[in-house]
């Protein structure tokens, strides 16, 4: 486990010097928000187009920054080392921390703002905030194992939206049809099937991808 | 002897069983015409569910055993599968244009095929997108076991999204309900025919691709002994 963890310091300290995928993930996010609250000018949009929205714009986000992680090592040619120096099983978690460090990162940013720019209110700001925050976990999970996966193929950036959209979808719908509800209704045991969907397929995406992880990687 | 007594009465059975639905079942009151697309419609869908299971199966098989026939199967499955998962989608959207006036409705049955379709164009995309033949096969089969994996997650989610969208119960009614007792043999036997027959196609062209490989391999053998 200790190896997970300096792979993820080690990812984050790269970050920290070109901040590329911080970048990307974070100026999609604006650019979407910023055309969606212009092209919806004064009309105030329900709050349920709103709670897709907010998810769309989440999940696009994250199509652009997620790849990174594994497209940054095969151009910089570190994916050899990488495969030397770690076991498969830690290579995997620690890039997953470092996509959902990612997304937790976007979420904080994009949530103010979009609550902000489209005067979305939300019955319980916590509920809400756990719902986007389990699914960011199927996200990174989903998003991880895809990003290893296109990573050896030639076309990167398009192929990985197509590859990861079917995947993630469960997350999408389950933490639309969430939120939605979270709109309305402050309590809890509204939202508990969602959150129990969310949670199960946080669960099933990450045991998934540490089982396959270990065929994508190794050639 | 026996497969081609088999042959025959597979050709015999899918002959009745175009003559039944064209003539021999009565029309519903209300759809007319447009009932015999029931006939064609749910096998096919059926059968591209079916097809995604294989593949799955053989994803599997290639990435324990690592024999590359097991991704060419692998391959022909997914083939099938998108293939049937299309006349699925537009057979029904006909159909639905007809009974409910929309081509689309994001009704639970729609909502699966689409996604099944998205996860079929996935596969392919991916595999267009790798030119080395191990790394496609085992990318490709990787691919296919994740897509696999999500998939009950539609079977629980869907219906109870759809469910919290629209009030009024639209679908499904269809499989259901009231058929009279011909449209029932005609509907049962054709969903079993054409099951034996596009199984049948399918191990047709499994062969087609054991041949193709036999002789690449012996090919590459003759090469080595000059």
């Amino acid at each position: 486990m200790r190896e997970a963890w300096l792979i993820f310091v080690k990812d984050i300290r790269q970050e920290f010097k070109t901040r590329y995928a911080v970048n990307a993930i974070l100026l999609f996010a604006i650019v979407t928000l910023s055309a969606v609250s212009f092209a919806i000018g004064t009309f105030s949009a329900g709050l349920e187009i709103l709670a897709a929205l907010f998810w769309i714009i989440l999940f696009f986000s994250s199509m652009s920054g997620l790849s990174h992680i594994f497209i940054r090592e095969e151009e910089a040619q570190t994916a050899d080392t990488l495969k030397l120096v770690a076991r498969p099983l830690h290579i995997y978690l620690g890039k997953f921390l470092f996509n959902l460090l990612l997304l937790f990162v976007l979420e904080i940013i994009l949530i103010p703002l979009f609550m902000g720019l489209m005067n979305f209110a939300v019955a319980n700001l916590w509920l809400f905030i756990l719902i986007v925050g389990i699914g960011s976990f199927g996200l990174a999970g989903g998003g991880t194992i895809v990003a290893a996966i296109i990573s050896k193929a030639s076309t990167k950036g398009a192929l990985f939206t197509v590859l990861a959209f079917p995947i993630l979808l469960p997350v999408l719908i389950t933490g639309i049809s969430a939120t939605k509800t979270v709109t309305q209704a402050a309590a809890i045991a509204e939202v508990q099937g969602e959150l129990q969907a969310l949670f199960a397929y946080g669960v099933v995406i990450i045991t998934a991808g540490i089982l396959l992880f270990d065929y994508v990687w190794n050639e | 002897m026996i497969t081609k007594i088999a042959k025959f009465l597979l050709w015999l059975a899918f002959a009745l069983v175009l003559v039944g639905a064209f003539f021999w079942a009565p029309l519903k009151e209300g759809l007319g015409p447009y009932t015999r697309v029931l006939y064609f419609h749910v096998p096919v869908a059926w059968m591209s569910v079916v097809f995604f299971l294989i593949a799955a199966y053989y994803s599997v098989m290639y990435l324990r055993k690592k024999e590359i026939i097991y991704d060419a199967y692998a391959k022909i499955s997914n083939e099938m599968g998108i293939l049937f998962a299309i006349l699925a989608t537009v057979t029904g959207s006909i159909w639905a244009k007809m009974i409910w006036h929309s081509f689309w409705n994001w009704d639970p049955r729609e909502t699966s095929i689409f996604i099944l379709l998205l996860i079929y164009g996935a596969y392919f995309s991916l595999r267009a997108a790798l030119e080395q033949e191990d790394r496609r096969a085992r990318l490709a089969a990787v691919y296919s076991l994740l897509a696999f994996v999500t998939v009950p997650f539609f079977i629980f989610i869907v219906p109870r999204i759809y469910f919290s969208l629209h009030p009024d119960p639209v679908i499904n009614a269809q499989g259901k309900v009231n058929m009279e007792a011909r449209q029932r043999i005609v509907f049962f036997s054709s969903l079993i025919t054409q099951t034996i027959f596009f199984l049948w196609v399918f191990s047709i062209r499994l062969k087609q691709a054991r041949v193709k490989y036999r002789l690449r391999e012996l090919n590459e053998s003759k090469l080595f002994e000059e």
